[in-house]
């Protein structure tokens, strides 16, 4: 369960840092406060998932402890969130992905047998119901909007449409807590997410090169080479100046 | 009625506090400073989020992770409520963002310093959000009936976020030696700026008189330095630190501090272009323009292609 757990405080903690990332730097001062906003929502989720943890784990450890004094190996965010911002259309794409599976998953949490699980779901679902419809949105006003912002949408799917299968695969921690009910089978959930993204992909006029190739392993503390700078960043100060408040 | 006339009635509601509104006639050079001061306003607070911005994924915990999000959120919120109360006025936001990224227009000259340690984020907060209020809390009684119910708002949320900046340097100041070091650092380079946030001395500033007439300041800017300093010593005071100002004393006589002098060659040389961020400043603003405008030109594209198949549902769907 505490896994488990971290992969979806991890997953929040570093998508909303890649956010972050944009504050000041984004398209319009209104994409500015949306992006931002995303970025709140998610680092609050990710708060209570690691105060959570802490409490389960009962070590006497604090919601900072799993954010900044963990390494690279111990994260278990998949990949697709830790990849870099690139362009608006780079990151619009890896939002959209990242919220069609994620709407889902936090829809079937809700019926969670760990009551704390539910709980936590039913209140992150609002926040995240919002994140899908901004992110579709946009997938259509890019998909739909000039021969440019279609190029530059399909170039982003065709850059990170090979991390986009990683969130509904199950890996061994999923697979154990769906059979006991805690979390849904994420085959099961499948086809809904694919629904969703089709029903998008149509409207956006883009598509998909068919059998690319999945890469996975995040979830299992095996990332790719941009999860160690974006850690070092974050880190610094509890790095350098160890065991202080601030 | 003779210009004269409009303008005795214009003169009249000011002297008895009626609110100017967006319809009412007014002065074209009230209009005009008006619309310089709002602009000014709202482009310091987009350029304000870049030396915050700099520490967001650099901060030192989740708890101030998400306090600094919000702050920097809230300030383009500031500065979008701010060009719609200067597009009340007839000003066009992209025609004053264009004026930002040319030079043409001016910005809040702090925001051209550095963020160099984390209790730069505190003594942000503290201090150049502390003189902004100082000067904001006069604004909120303007003149210009929008400018003041913005000024409302926006007060509100500046003075949120100069109570979490102190908070901020209490953590550090009371913190372990080298967090108190970095408040202390902060506030050296900070304090000064702060106070050259009130512009010219009274003698020497040229928008100030008319300005006051028309009370669209209220207090002069020597006035509202002298309310900042006397409000953030003993601020400084009980956090343990220094400010870095050998003449600063306490005037019994006057019931107020003494201060140094400011050095004003340094401030004309940050309006001028010369202060260490301004160049990246605008060059990330342009950046920002620049690179979003396929974003922006997309969602116009897009809502235009909505609307015609709104109007025209049959030859879109022929067409598709």
């Amino acid at each position: 369960m505490i896994k488990y757990l971290l992969q979806l405080a991890d997953n929040a903690l570093i998508l909303g840092h890649r956010l972050g990332e944009w504050c000041g730097h984004a398209p319009e001062m209104e994409l500015d406060i949306a992006l931002t906003n995303i970025a709140l929502d998610l680092t609050g989720q990710a708060r209570s998932l690691y105060q959570r943890v802490a409490e389960l784990e009962g070590l006497g450890k604090d919601e900072d402890d799993y954010a900044y004094l963990r390494d690279a190996w111990e994260f278990r965010n998949a990949l697709l969130v830790e990849q870099p911002n690139g362009d608006f259309a780079h990151t619009l794409f890896r939002q959209f992905v990242f919220d069609a599976y994620n709407y889902h998953l936090h829809q079937a949490l809700t019926h969670s047998k760990d009551e704390w699980l539910a709980g936590f779901a039913a209140k992150s679902l609002k926040e995240i119901t919002y994140h899908l419809r901004f992110s579709s949105e946009w997938m259509l006003r890019l998909g739909d909007g000039t021969e440019l912002s279609n190029a530059k949408l399909k170039a982003a799917i065709e850059d990170l449409w090979g991390y986009s299968g990683e969130l509904a695969t199950p890996n061994d921690v999923e697979k154990e807590l769906a059979q006991q009910g805690i979390i849904p089978d994420l085959n099961l959930l499948k086809p809904a997410i694919e629904a969703k993204m089709s029903e998008v992909f149509v409207a956006a006029n883009v598509g998909v090169a068919a059998g690319m190739f999945m890469h996975i392993g995040g979830k299992d503390g095996r990332h790719s080479e941009h999860l160690g700078f974006i850690l070092s960043e974050m880190q610094f100060l509890q790095r350098a100046y160890p065991g202080l408040e601030w | 009625m003779t210009s004269l006339n409009f303008e005795a009635i214009f003169q009249s509601k000011i002297d008895d506090e009626v609110k100017i509104e967006p319809k009412d006639w007014m002065p074209d050079a009230y209009r005009k400073t008006l619309i310089r001061q709002i602009s000014q306003h709202a482009h310091s607070e987009i350029v304000g989020m870049l030396p915050e911005g700099n520490w967001i994924t650099r901060a030192p915990s989740l708890r101030r992770k998400l306090i600094l999000l919000a702050k920097v959120q809230d300030e383009a919120g500031h500065g979008l409520y701010l060009y719609s109360a200067a597009e009340t006025l007839g000003a066009d936001r992209d025609d004053l963002v264009q004026q930002l990224l040319t030079g043409k227009a001016k910005y809040s000259s702090i925001f051209n310093y550095p963020t160099l340690n984390w209790a730069d984020i505190g003594a942000i907060g503290w201090l150049v959000d502390g003189a902004a209020i100082t000067n904001q809390v006069m604004l909120t009684r303007t003149s210009y009936g929008p400018y003041a119910r913005a000024m409302v708002r926006i007060c509100k949320e500046e003075s949120f976020h100069q109570r979490q900046g102190y908070e901020l340097m209490m953590a550090m100041a009371f913190g372990s030696p080298e967090q108190k070091s970095m408040a202390q650092d902060a506030l050296n380079r900070w304090w000064w700026p702060a106070l050259m946030m009130f512009g010219p001395h009274d003698a020497e500033s040229t928008h100030s008189d008319q300005a006051l007439k028309w009370k669209i300041k209220r207090k002069s800017n020597d006035e509202l330095r002298q309310n900042f300093v006397d409000v953030t010593v003993p601020q400084a005071e009980y956090l343990g630190l220094t400010v870095p100002d050998p003449d600063l004393c306490w005037n019994e006589e006057r019931g107020r501090y003494d201060f140094g002098k400011i050095n004003w060659d340094e401030f004309w040389n940050v309006v001028k272009g010369n202060g260490p961020c301004n160049r990246q400043r605008i060059q990330a603003r342009t950046k920002a323009y620049e690179d979003g405008a396929w974003v922006r030109e997309a969602a116009m594209a897009h809502a235009e292609k909505k609307e015609q198949r709104r109007m025209q549902p049959e030859a879109a769907s022929k067409a598709a």
